[in-house]
């Protein structure tokens, strides 16, 4: 009698060779996003970094980019699955587009989505890790939110990602209002943004600023913030410790 | 229709390239009990006519919630048509869970056509025998499609299927370029018009019909057999002074003419 012992090479709990399938750790890693609402939709930055752990190794990476007609997804975290998942939501888009009757997915669509794809990715412990920002307008009204790589979702005024949570939002907080104008959000995100450039190491100074309106999604080409280093404590910096450096 | 040497098999085609087992199929829905669906641009009103085994028997369910802002009328093989709408709402709720939106009513209804046609293809399968009147929202307003056991499907301002449902086209016919702009309490009333002019003679009451309303900014959801009969009480008089027809004429026969086959006494048990 012939027994045969099912092998399930996808189980990466009882199975050691299984294990390299999964994430373990992220390797090519993009820093903040930053995001708003305003007055005509959403406003969204990003810094075009690529960090290699401690090395600042690309540094024209793209890392928003315009979803469908109506929305606008910027990711920080592993790029490589930030790529994974642009595929996803191309396949998503094409098959929304190939009904060709009208209706079409919106932000809250892809984020629900996305919210989706992530927590169950979370719930066999292989995650994409990123956390990804979603903006968008249909029909008048704007949309923002964010899910994480273990699928907390939630939506938002403003928003942010990393670092960002800690640095540019309490910004957010204190200056945000409704009903930006364009040039209000912009000055808005490159206050957030030059803190981060401060004060985040994988940070570096070649930003994007991308707005999504009902029009459509358009991102800016890279430019960099202005940054003012004469203080000054950093004139004599040993001042007050002779011999150190 | 004749029985013929190509009627055997779905997948045998006749010389004149007809399928008659899918023929066969769609005159099931024409043995069924009448079920009607008119649509404004903002509103759905779907109606069956309530029919009994016998006396002692409740009414078959023939309309039946897919979603919030999705129903479905059925007649033919009710069994069937219980099949397919458990169909549809699992196809409604998943896509819900997923995108946190309803489902566009057109998509739904051409996922149940490529069901459908699945049968009419395979030797080991044979055609779904109901007709559905599917009436829901989507991005561009309200909408009511007509689900056929060939595969097809087609939208329609308003339409009627099952037994004696020529009487009903025939008025709809004569109204339906108003419908568009109608309010919703004439559709309904425009909807149980049509009924009654299915029961070919019997008096109109609220426990004949069944009806069921969706809009814009309304769930689906049945009317109650009050509002039904308020509806009915506005055109239906006292029994002596009604409108057009109805009591003033000898109460027709219990099986009175109809199109499509077989008196009522000879429906199969299982189609209402």
């Amino acid at each position: 009698m012939t027994f045969t012992i099912p092998i399930d090479n996808g189980d990466s709990v009882k199975n050691a060779e299984a294990d390299s399938q999964r994430t373990l750790y992220p390797y090519v890693t993009g820093t903040s996003i930053v995001a708003i609402k305003y007055k005509d939709g959403v406003l969204m930055a990003s810094d075009m970094g690529g960090s290699y752990g401690s090395t600042l190794r690309y540094k024209n990476i793209e890392r928003m980019k315009a979803i469908g007609k109506h929305s606008l997804l910027g990711a920080s975290g592993e790029i490589s699955d930030f790529q994974e998942i642009l595929r996803y939501l191309d396949e998503l888009v094409l098959n929304d587009n190939m009904w060709d009757d009208g209706n079409s997915l919106g932000p809250k669509e892809v984020h629900n989505y996305l919210t989706r794809v992530m927590y169950n990715r979370r719930n066999k412990f292989n995650p994409l890790w990123n956390t990804l920002v979603l903006g968008g307008v249909k029909n008048g009204e704007s949309y923002l939110g964010m899910v994480s790589m273990i699928g907390v979702s939630f939506e938002d005024n403003h928003v942010a990602t990393g670092f960002g949570n800690h640095l540019a939002r309490p910004i957010l907080r204190d200056e945000w209002h409704a009903d930006l104008s364009f040039e209000d959000g912009v000055k808005l995100l490159e206050k957030c943004m030059r803190v981060l450039l401060y004060r985040d190491r994988s940070a570096i100074n070649k930003l994007q600023i991308a707005k999504i309106t009902e029009e459509g999604v358009t991102v800016s080409q890279p430019y960099s913030l202005n940054t003012f280093w004469e203080f000054k404590a950093f004139h004599n910096p040993t001042a007050g410790a002779e011999g150190s450096w | 229709m004749f029985r013929n040497q190509y009627d055997t098999d779905v997948t045998t085609w006749s010389p004149t390239g007809r399928l008659f087992q899918v023929e066969y199929a769609m005159e099931a829905v024409k043995q069924g009990s009448a079920a009607i669906g008119l649509r404004s641009r903002s509103h759905v009103v779907l109606a069956s006519v309530n029919k009994a085994q016998s006396e002692l028997s409740s009414h078959q369910r023939k309309i039946f919630k897919v979603d919030d802002h999705i129903g479905v009328a059925i007649a033919g093989l009710t069994a069937d048509g219980r099949v397919l709408s458990r169909y549809m709402r699992s196809e409604s709720i998943n896509h819900s869970f997923t995108y946190e939106s309803p489902l566009p009513v057109g998509r739904l209804v051409v996922r149940l056509a490529d069901k459908a046609q699945v049968c009419t293809q395979r030797s080991w399968k044979r055609p779904y025998g109901v007709g559905l009147l599917v009436g829901g929202l989507d991005e561009s307003g309200a909408h009511l499609y007509y689900n056929c056991p060939s595969g097809n499907y087609f939208e329609y301002q308003a339409f009627a299927i099952g037994s004696r449902s020529q009487a009903a086209k025939t008025y709809l016919e004569r109204r339906f370029e108003s419908f568009n702009e109608s309010s919703r309490e004439d559709l309904i009333k425009d909807a149980i018009l049509a009924i009654r002019e299915t029961l070919q003679g019997e008096t109109l009451k609220s426990s004949l019909c069944t009806v069921s309303v969706l809009g814009v900014d309304e769930p689906f959801h049945f009317l109650d057999q009050e509002s039904i009969q308020k509806v009915i009480d506005t055109f239906e008089k006292v029994p002596e002074e009604e409108e057009d027809g109805g009591e003033a004429e000898a109460e027709a026969a219990a099986a009175p003419a109809e199109q499509g086959g077989a008196g009522d006494q000879d429906v199969a048990p299982m189609e209402m």
